[in-house]
């Protein structure tokens, strides 16, 4: 029988006959899905997402700061430490309840400052418009994007704008781009994972995604459904105001985007070598989330957030953090799911609902509704 | 949520399978037919919960998995072409033939849609009517009745653009087929609930009788799995074959009236080819002569479409329950859900794409070294 080490030999490291190696299978056609193009599950961020930057993007930048991975580069400046990061925005229909695409550009970006700890100040943005955007639409979209930043506190301070044909866009594109500072000596970062830690969910998931998938496909669920997204940089501040004495209390945050908690679990327990368990009844989900996933046969956990944050804490102050955290408003249905274990490195296991065990793997292209 | 937690109650869960533990003299070997049970027992971990002796072989249930290649290489070569809008339930788009997927199809300009049912076709083709839109009509005797719709409807109302390609299977010749096989080890089934919420379950009783063997219709929640199961020993226990109804707040005896007739309308019954089983007779439904014009296959060259299966996939012993996917050198190392060799690798309803989903090619022999340690992690108690 033949074994993966048949097929996976580098070319060369046994003499030439390599080369000549017969197919494990004759002459068969395998059905292989090598994708030759980019397809959309490579903007999925899960396991097609993560082969593009390793395969195409790491190798051509890497650098000390690139290779650890986070949502935001930390540069050491003189004595001042600034967390650096951008985001691009695509998402169809541009408004949806609870949000539009203006408001998620500049969530988006000051959440990934503030989940190392740093509190944003200003923001850069790009748009790439599509000829024939209505003005009005336009309007509204930045008007929405002044009232986020107001909120969060953070000024719009340089930017760009392009417009292509019709055709070759999608009414608007944004890209924002953040610079925050790091003010306490607060070390966060996926690698600070530590076996003992407490992991914290800041509220329900899935709201994000169910929302934008309900809007495109024209579904109607009882119960409305609103995207989550806001700032998290406040309740972040509450968070590490929990102990004046301790700094490093909170080891890992990171917000569930794309792939939702899930994917942000693996990213972290693999970055951290660290194992994680979690445990799916202490995991807030809205009913009407619910429902709409039963029905299109999707797991909330890998769908997308875009107001919620996942923190690991060292056990003796996770339940203080949690009470902090419950007091703000976008903490209150805050939980916690799970904690990091040393006993099965790079892996997230969960305990079901009636007591059984499941891995949570990465997602890896787009979820798809299943046929029955 | 309602009318679904109910059915996934931890502690009622115990007490079935203690239950179970009970009722238990010796080892029995239970196969639950549906790709949705699969998916559910691996997804809830629900076979880790049940006592020693009692072992789940996963069945051929799984739509999307026993669709042969040939059928997928045809679809593609329909997708392929520029006048066509070829329609889709979803998990069919990530499915490779020989070359690529339909998201790759999509990628290089097919106009792929995902549909949530089979009638959003009629739509697109009077939206669109200098264009063919075939829809790929796939599944069990569940789809059945809405693909019977559309091929119904687009036929009375003349859109002569609609078209059907069909690769529609049925259960009980291939529960025959599992049983006749040589080196059988399915002692017992957990039947499909969802097939029989549309057909009933009168045909499974000369099954049942002629093999002696208990035939439990189940439902697809874990509790629905677990009762299925008990349901089921306990008839070998006591050495009774008969078909029994767990999943009675679904369906009864006579099933979906409406429904079939319109399938009998619309559909008639031939041999079928099954990836990873190969011809069973009589196993599946192709569309009568009157609705020969929505046809896909006829409508469209694609008779030559012929291609072979890597021989080293086991996914045919797989969906008979003499393997299970760790049996497989393959499994998890060269096949993968991203490059299925075979059958039970391409759908999450399928053993193989199950197991894998669910991170049980990390763990060796199928068994669950974590498991352990997940039971013995108390997360809860801070909350609340």
């Amino acid at each position: 029988m033949p074994t993966a080490d048949e097929t996976t030999k580098i070319p060369g490291s046994r003499g030439p006959e390599i080369v000549a190696a017969p197919a494990p299978f004759g002459s068969c056609p395998l059905p292989i899905s090598e994708h030759q193009r980019i397809v959309l599950g490579h903007g999925s961020g899960g396991k097609l997402t993560a082969n593009l930057i390793e395969n195409i993007f790491l190798p051509a930048f890497r650098n000390p700061t690139l290779d650890k991975m986070d949502d935001q580069a930390v540069l050491k400046i003189g004595d001042m430490r600034l967390a650096f990061t951008t985001d691009s925005f695509v998402v169809t229909p541009i408004f949806f309840p609870g949000g539009d695409i203006g408001r998620l550009a500049i969530h988006g970006t000051v959440n990934d400052l503030a989940m190392s700890g740093a509190r944003p100040l200003v923001l850069s943005a790009a748009f790439v418009l599509e000829e024939g955007l209505a003005m009005d639409d336009l309007r509204r979209v930045v008007e929405s994007m002044r009232a986020a930043a107001a909120e969060a506190g953070v000024q719009l301070v340089t930017g760009d704008t392009k417009v292509v044909n019709r055709g070759k866009g999608d009414q608007i594109f944004i890209t924002t781009t953040g610079i925050g500072i790091i003010e306490n000596d607060v070390n966060i970062s996926a690698d600070q994972a530590t076996p003992g830690d407490k992991i914290i969910l800041s509220g329900t998931i899935g709201d994000h995604g169910m929302t934008i998938m309900s809007q495109r496909e024209g579904l109607e669920f009882e119960g409305a459904i609103e995207s989550d997204c806001a700032s998290l940089n406040e309740l972040v501040v509450t968070m590490l105001s929990t102990s004046t004495e301790r700094r490093d209390f909170i080891h890992t945050m990171r917000d569930p985007t794309r792939g939702g908690v899930a994917t942000t679990l693996n990213e972290l327990a693999r970055r951290a070598n660290v194992g994680i368990v979690i445990d799916q009844r202490s995991i807030p989900v809205r009913e009407s989330v619910k429902g709409a996933c039963e029905v299109l046969g999707l797991d909330p956990l890998y769908v997308a957030n875009e107001g919620k944050l996942l923190a690991f804490v060292v056990p003796e102050m996770a339940d203080a953090v949690l009470d902090r955290m419950r007091q703000h408003p976008l903490g209150r249905d805050a939980a916690i799911i799970g904690e990091v274990v040393d006993t099965h490195p790079g892996m997230v296991l969960m305990k079901t609902e009636i007591g059984g065990t499941r891995v949570l793997d990465v997602m890896f292209g787009e979820q798809l509704p299943r046929i029955c | 949520m309602k009318y679904l937690d109910e059915y996934r109650d931890g502690k009622i869960a115990a007490r079935i399978v203690d239950k179970m533990r009970r009722t238990l003299t010796r080892p029995w070997v239970v196969m639950e037919v549906c790709g949705g049970q699969t998916h559910s027992i691996v997804k809830n971990g629900i076979d880790y919960l049940l006592p020693a002796g009692v072992e789940l072989v996963h069945g051929p249930g799984c739509p999307v998995c026993v669709t042969p290649l040939e059928m997928i290489d045809k679809a593609h070569a329909i997708a392929r072409l520029p006048n066509v809008i070829f329609c889709s339930f979803g998990d069919m788009l990530r499915v490779p033939g020989s070359e690529g997927d339909l998201f790759t199809i999509k990628s290089l300009g097919g106009d792929v849609r995902v549909v949530y049912s089979p009638l959003e076709c009629l739509k697109i083709a009077r939206a669109n009517p200098e264009k063919q839109v075939v829809f790929f009509a796939i599944g069990f005797e569940t789809t059945a009745p809405a693909n019977a719709m559309l091929a119904w409807r687009a036929r009375a109302e003349s859109l002569n653009n609609v078209s059907l390609l069909v690769s529609h299977v049925l259960v009980p010749p291939a529960l025959e087929a599992i049983l006749e096989a040589p080196g059988n080890r399915v002692q017992g089934f957990l039947g499909p609930g969802h097939v029989c919420a549309v057909m009933g379950y009168r045909e499974y009783d000369p099954i049942s009788a002629r093999y002696h063997v208990p035939i439990v219709i189940t439902g697809f929640e874990p509790l629905d799995i677990l009762q299925g199961t008990l349901m089921t020993i306990r008839q070998l226990e006591s050495g009774r074959a008969m078909v029994e109804n767990q999943y009675s707040r679904i369906l009864d005896r006579e099933g979906n009236r409406a429904a079939q007739q319109l399938i009998g309308a619309v559909f008639e019954a031939g041999d079928r080819k099954w990836r990873g089983i190969g011809t069973i007779p009589m196993s599946g439904y192709h569309l009568r002569d009157e609705f020969s014009r929505h046809d896909a296959e006829k409508l469209f060259d694609v008779a030559g479409i012929a291609p072979r299966e890597p021989e080293i996939c086991i996914s045919g012993q797989i969906l008979r329950g003499l393997k299970k996917p760790h049996d497989c050198p393959a499994f998890g190392t060269l096949c993968t859900p991203q490059r299925p060799l075979g059958a039970t690798m391409v759908s999450a309803e399928g053993a193989c794409a199950a197991y894998y989903t669910y991170g049980r090619h990390l763990s060796p022999h199928g068994s669950d070294p974590m498991h352990p340690v997940v039971r013995e992690t108390e997360i809860v108690h801070a909350n609340r």
